[in-house]
């Protein structure tokens, strides 16, 4: 409360608040921001069924462009179900299928027209545990370039360095690019993956809880690269790590039992959250 | 995990509000001892400063501990932010308590002067406004915080009404300069506590509704969203 040293005005007015804030339920307090950014990927009515045992209930959320995304919530509510939806890594798997709409760049990605070879070249993946092929480091990160493009070994050399510039492991392995990706250590091995995801140059990462299997040195380099990332690439994580959501999305999705409870703004879902359940979960009361 | 954050939020509440409680005590007897011309009462008063900030620093090293460990979120944060400032506010109104008592002392062994006409008044709702924005924490209740923030006004406009009214005593001849400059002191640290006060009455605000009011008070335009 601020002193006053003018005068006081002796007519009694009613005291009110002079700019009321509102805070709604979602990323409509910023609706103009939000709006206006582009969505990368519009999620409408999304199901999702193993089976016949139904785990998604009509999903609608959008994704922005060049912003990160992070999904929580407890085991089993549907996180990374959804995120494998994004580039139909579920079709890998029998009776596993997805209903509703996914938009990307105007066309539905669970359409059958879809080119899955070049869906999954837009929309990169990085699993919970570091999945380097067992080839040398060079090779992980041209794997995907040789299968999608033909170019010229010193194009291939770029881009391969380019890559790991992009994934901060250049300087690291720059000396021992012959040596198998196997020999890294879990960070490293993590930025590896991430290094081959960007080498094709995706619209969009999926990262499904990236850091949980590393140390706290290697998760915080995970974590300042996602932020390095942001700029060039659409960003959805998966995390059981709450900190971690608060500190590196943009935007935070709380999930439960297949459904959406709660899409805000990061910053408003951490200290105001709209939703009963939501609070109750990030402040640990259930989960 | 949730268990030793209920159970450190506990302490802390019951801490703070120990503290509030030595707080609205010396606040009130610093009054006192200034209507009754009390200098014993007012040098227990100067006696007792330490212990509120030693008890501010044991209020600040339980927030930090808890903002370390359990990096809370949601109310929780809202909650152990709010206590951190109130934490703040309470041990400035303890000082400005040890000021007042330190004019009650000067002008107890000074021929006495005519209280302003309107302090009475003044005092009893600084007091009142401490107490309420104390039970307002307890309490969590918005609404009673946010009639304490316009409450401030009125102490405002007592404060000016008094100073003005001891300033044409000094100017026409009828006061004591020096006694009269230190009542009028004296009543600018009560008014100061009116405002520290308010002050905890938004961190209650802020805890309980998630909305920062701070400098959106004033009266006049409703602009209500």
């Amino acid at each position: 409360m601020e002193e006053k040293n003018d005068v006081p005005d002796d007519t009694v007015q009613e005291p009110v608040l002079k700019h009321r804030i509102q805070v709604a339920d979602g990323p409509d307090s910023e609706a103009e921001n939000f709006d206006s950014l582009p969505s990368k990927l519009v999620v409408k009515d999304l199901c999702f069924f193993y089976g016949k045992h139904q785990v998604l209930f009509d999903n609608n959320i959008e994704i922005k462009e060049n912003r990160v995304t992070a999904i929580i919530g407890p085991s089993g509510c549907g996180k990374s179900t959804h995120i494998r939806v994004y580039n139909r890594i579920y079709e890998l798997y029998r009776e596993q299928r997805a209903t509703g709409e996914i938009i990307m760049d105007g066309s539905n990605l669970l359409s059958r027209s879809v080119d899955i070879m070049e869906l999954r070249k837009n929309v990169g993946m990085i699993f919970q545990k570091p999945t380097p092929f067992p080839m040398t480091i060079y090779d992980n990160v041209a794997y995907g370039l040789r299968l999608h493009y033909r170019m010229s070994r010193s194009d291939l050399n770029d881009r391969v360095e380019k890559a790991l510039h992009g994934a901060a492991l250049w300087d690291e392995v720059k000396d021992n690019l012959n040596k198998s990706g196997l020999a890294l250590s879990g960070g490293q091995q993590q930025r590896l993956c991430i290094a081959r995801a960007i080498a094709t140059e995706p619209d969009v990462i999926l990262m499904d809880e990236p850091a949980s299997a590393l140390d706290p040195v290697a998760t915080s380099k995970i974590e300042e690269l996602i932020g390095i990332l942001r700029k060039d690439y659409t960003i959805c994580l998966v995390t059981h790590n709450m900190q971690q959501a608060a500190r590196v999305s943009d935007y935070t999705a709380f999930f439960y039992e297949g459904h959406i409870i709660e899409f805000s703004l990061t910053r408003q879902l951490f200290t105001k959250p709209a939703k009963k359940q939501t609070e109750d979960y990030i402040t640990g009361r259930f989960g | 995990m949730r268990a030793h954050l209920d159970r450190d939020l506990k302490n802390l509440k019951k801490e703070i509000l120990l503290m509030g409680g030595m707080v609205e005590d010396v606040t009130s007897k610093a009054i006192r001892a200034f209507r009754e011309r009390n200098i014993e009462l007012a040098e227990e008063v100067m006696a007792g400063d330490d212990v509120i900030d030693n008890k501010e620093l044991e209020v600040e090293d339980k927030v930090l501990k808890m903002l370390a460990l359990h990096t809370p979120v949601a109310n929780d944060l809202r909650y152990v932010i709010s206590i951190l400032k109130v934490n703040n506010d309470l041990e400035r109104i303890g000082d400005l308590a040890l000021h007042i008592a330190d004019r009650a002392k000067y002008l107890a062994q000074h021929p006495p002067i005519a209280l302003p006409a309107r302090f009475d008044e003044m005092a009893d709702l600084v007091l009142t406004s401490v107490r309420r924005s104390l039970q307002a924490l307890v309490d969590q209740d918005a609404e009673m915080a946010f009639d304490i923030i316009i409450t401030d006004d009125k102490i405002d406009s007592l404060h000016w009404e008094t100073y003005r009214e001891l300033l044409r005593r000094m100017t026409e001849g009828d006061e004591d300069i020096d006694l009269a400059f230190h009542t009028i002191s004296m009543v600018r640290h009560l008014e100061r506590i009116g405002d520290h006060a308010g002050n905890i009455a938004e961190d209650v605000y802020f805890m309980v509704e998630g909305e920062v009011i701070r400098h959106k008070v004033e009266c006049g335009e409703r602009e209500d969203n």
